[in-house]
């Protein structure tokens, strides 16, 4: 039920030149509404105050990707017909425990307001908020029409939160709680959905490491026609799993569970044929614990599939050769390092339409022991062999121990289009490992060919050098992350003036001082956030740049009583909604 | 070369095959030198060794299997020859217990790699005992906690094959004896060893041929274990292999325990002219001892 509007009728004839503002608002409110990007909808906002009002009134969906950069009741004053909300919270270094666990981005507190304002709210999206399970019961309780919940990367709950959603959510048709994580008291929270309940379309709790009542879960399934996204955890076998997958054969998107040895199982044909009859699989991830024996059992069902997720299953090279050929028109590929170069190579022969690759480390912290000869991990040879065979490839995420200049040079040039490039060489400050230069050519070479790149985060030795070219060439540039790079003020400072689309930058342990965070005085305003953490930035620089920009928040984050000139951690972002007002003890707003 | 590092795969350094009766200090071993991040649980190591399965072959016996008496000779093959720098990766990954953690790898250069160096430096002093601590930065590699956290709990133990019957810390195995009426079945996780494993065997099956083989024992040779496997290896034409989840046929005591119990489906006391195709060599080498 949208409220309705009232006549905004300012008394005047509109003139000649204002055509637009004849155009009767219900129309335009009606035309609106196809216009979904926020983007879009942000630019129609500014056209003219009558486009603002229909703007505002069509809107049902707000993204807000710092939440406190906005207060809810500025929101709900503004939106009055809010039915899905994405909302993120803490700085993106907080997933590598850079900022402390109380840091807020609460959830509650915009709960209460919308229980109010958007008694219709249908969903709700958040990314790193913190969410209690009484929030869970109060979201539950409050909204009595409401659909989708996705918590990516959240913390403060328990499975407890989750049976308030499945008790009392009567419409649910999502529930995705990937990542986050939780306090996992049991799995009996499934068996909350009630008997009648058939509405859910969407259901992930993969990161959950206690096992749900399988009898519930397989009811769950039959019952929910509509169920095109699954995700189970680890605990379901594979005769389990085949089980589910007759009753869902409509499923456009699987997480397996664990994919290894199973006595129930009485044949691998019957596995195989309960893949084969799903026609829609486009999605597959999961694959804990994985067995070699069974994969192929997963090849009948590959032939449409886009994005395979094999980052938590550690493939050798050879079973991902054999695996891929099944999977022809794959446009996503998650793996892990695993699979070294060779596997690598099997991606670039086999998979002519991939857009994206993420490789993840099986061993972060190097703690397998490393047999003379033998490489762990994937290196420049397997990046080079992805670009020759996968022309379009425009994200790549890549996790590895060596790097050469060269070797980016060649990626970049066999892949001009990228628009994400992340490359972590995990030995901090490693130099190209064949010249012992810095890595300052490669990322040179990345955006002089990349004229499109959005996303960069660089790794490695690098000299200012790395950021002159970055400030000259990165035009597209939206979201910088620097780790123990650069080597004076200067590389910042190149950055934050070349840069026009710059809207992110977290830099962490680089020497960048006062003079480099200065110098972005009048870009912060335009960013969505700046994150500087063990650089050379002082309280009297944040102080100045707190007192020159008033609709900044400048926030350092205190962990020790020890220093009171250092600046240890700070962010910076741009606010509506004035300084926050849950800040706990240690973030102290300048 | 610093005598910690020839060790064998029966698991016993020089050093402690000379104290009798080294299964309570391998034992001890065994809990003492974990790898892992403190509180992770099973070592991490298994498919890492796994990987290097298709290493070994290159590195040593040109694709041959190794021979188990081969293995157990400590002429010390299973020791990649370590070159002066991979030393230092010795006393880094700190200790030696079973022959798997041996070497640094080729790629593992030093340079630029200052926590490596750092750790090196404070292990090298150890030897063969503590597990080197890593210098490890907070938040670095950027990986998110929750990948982190998952991998640790499922470490690259997460490969699992075979008709293995596994339970919570239980692992059978059939063992056939060529000749023998029925079969038997063996909880690997029982065994820290192959000796241990040997012994079992030789009690389980002495009720058949092997028993007048068994007093022919060999000279103790450096790391020599007195396995009465290995007598029986020797001195009669039996041979002991395993099913690995390939099911491939091997010949057992090739690769470390963990790596033997992650991949072994079934056990088989092979006729030693059955073996033949097995190992060539070992089978050369019985007979000439002979």
């Amino acid at each position: 039920m949208a409220a309705k509007r009232k006549k905004e009728l300012e008394g005047e004839e509109k003139p000649q030149e204002n055509r637009i503002s004849t155009f009767p608002d219900e129309v335009l409110e009606r035309v609106l509404v196809f216009v979904k990007s926020h983007k879009d909808r942000s630019a129609v906002s500014l056209v003219c105050k009558d486009w603002y009002n229909a703007e505002r009134w069509s809107r049902t969906h707000v993204f807000i990707g710092n939440c406190y950069s906005v207060s809810p009741e500025m929101v709900a004053r503004r939106f009055p017909n809010i039915r899905s909300l994405t909302l993120k919270g803490k700085p993106r270094f907080y997933d590598f425990n850079l900022v402390p666990p109380e840091w807020g981005a609460d959830i509650h507190s915009w709960l209460v307001i919308f229980a109010l304002a958007y008694p219709f709210l249908e969903e709700l999206r958040l990314k790193r908020m913190t969410v209690t399970d009484d929030s869970l019961e109060y979201l539950a309780r409050s909204f009595p029409g409401f659909k989708a919940l996705s918590l990516v990367s959240c913390d403060g709950f328990s499975t407890n939160g989750l049976a308030s959603v499945a008790s009392y959510c009567r419409n649910l048709t999502e529930l995705d709680i990937q990542e986050s994580g939780i306090d996992d008291l049991g799995g009996s929270w499934l068996s909350c959905f009630p008997d009648n309940f058939t509405s859910l379309e969407a259901l992930n709790f993969a990161n959950l490491h206690s096992e749900v009542n399988f009898d519930s879960l397989e009811r769950l399934v039959a019952r929910c026609k509509s169920l095109r996204v699954l995700k189970v955890n680890k605990h379901v076998t594979l005769e389990q799993l085949r089980r589910l997958l007759i009753r869902a054969p409509q499923l456009m998107e699987l997480g397996t569970g664990s994919f290894s040895q199973d006595h129930k199982l009485r044949s691998d044909t019957e596995l195989e044929n309960a893949f084969s009859n799903c026609k829609n699989l486009h999605t597959i991830s999961g694959l804990w614990v994985v067995s070699s024996l069974y994969l192929p059992a997963l090849y009948p069902a590959c032939s449409n599939l886009t994005f395979l997720n094999l980052s938590y299953a550690p493939l050798q090279s050879t079973e991902l050769a054999k695996l891929l050929p099944s999977c022809p028109l794959l446009r996503r590929l998650w793996v892990l390092d695993t699979v070294e170069d060779k596997g690598l190579e099997a991606v670039g022969s086999s998979c002519r339409l991939l857009e994206e690759l993420r490789v993840f480390p099986a061993d972060p912290f190097d703690q397998e022991i490393m047999l003379e000869g033998g490489h762990s991990g994937v290196t420049e040879s397997g990046f080079i062999s992805v670009s020759e065979g996968c022309p379009n490839l425009h994200y790549v995420l890549y996790f590895c121990r060596q790097m050469t200049n060269v070797a980016v040079a060649t990626v970049v040039r066999n892949c001009p289009n990228f628009t994400h490039f992340r490359l972590c060489i995990m030995n901090m400050c490693q130099p190209d490992y064949l010249t012992n230069e810095p890595m300052d050519e490669a990322f040179g070479a990345v955006v002089k060919s990349c004229t499109k790149l959005r996303r960069l985060a660089v790794s490695g030795l690098l000299t200012d050098c790395a950021f002159e070219y970055i400030g000259t060439y990165a035009k597209n540039l939206e979201t910088l992350s620097v780790a123990f790079a650069g080597s004076s003020d200067r590389g910042m400072q190149c950055v934050l003036q070349g840069c026009p689309k710059l809207r992110k930058l977290e830099i962490r342990d680089s020497p960048f001082g006062n003079a480099a965070l200065l110098s972005g005085l009048e870009r912060y305003e335009s960013m969505r956030s700046l994150w500087m953490s063990a650089c050379k930035v002082t309280m009297s620089g944040c102080r100045l740049l707190a007192r020159e920009m008033p609709r900044l928040n400048v926030e350092v984050i205190k962990e020790d009583e020890g220093d009171d000139i250092q600046a240890e951690k700070v962010y910076v972002y741009r606010s509506v909604a004035g300084p926050r007002r849950d800040a706990p003890p240690f973030v102290l707003t300048l | 070369m610093s005598p910690h590092l020839e060790h064998d795969y029966i698991g016993l350094s020089e050093v402690s095959s000379a104290a009798a009766g080294a299964g309570a200090g391998e034992g001890l071993k065994e809990t003492e030198l974990r790898l892992g991040l403190p509180g992770s649980e099973s070592p991490e190591r298994n498919e890492k060794v796994g990987v290097t399965l298709e290493l070994l072959p290159k590195g040593f016996v040109s694709g041959a299997k190794r021979g188990f008496a081969d293995a157990i000779d400590g002429s010390g093959k299973w020791v990649f020859s370590t070159g002066a720098g991979s030393e230092k990766e010795v006393g880094k990954k700190g200790g030696v217990a079973y022959g798997e953690h041996l070497g640094g790898g080729g790629g593992k250069e030093a340079a630029g790699q200052e926590k490596k160096a750092q750790a090196a430096k404070g292990s090298e002093n150890d030897g063969a005992v503590a597990p080197a601590a890593k210098a490890q930065v907070v938040g670095w590699p950027p990986i998110r906690s929750y990948r982190k956290n998952t991998m640790a709990v499922n470490p690259l133990k997460n490969k699992e094959d075979g008709e293995a019957k596994q339970g919570p810390g239980c692992l059978y195995v059939k063992v056939s004896m060529d000749g023998a009426p029925y079969l038997r079945k063996v909880d690997l996780k029982t065994y820290k060893n192959y000796k241990d494993l040997s012994s079992s065997l030789e009690k389980m099956f002495s009720g058949f041929t092997i028993g007048q083989y068994g007093s022919h024992g060999i000279p103790n040779r450096d790391g020599l274990s007195e396995s009465r496997l290995m007598d029986l290896l020797n001195g009669s034409e039996y041979v002991l292999t395993y099913e690995d989840k390939d099911g491939d046929w091997m010949l057992v005591g090739d690769v470390p325990w963990e790596m033997f119990t992650d991949s072994c489906r079934r056990l088989r006391i092979m006729k030693g002219s059955d073996a033949i195709g097995l190992a060539p060599r070992a089978m050369e080498k019985c007979k000439n001892r002979n």
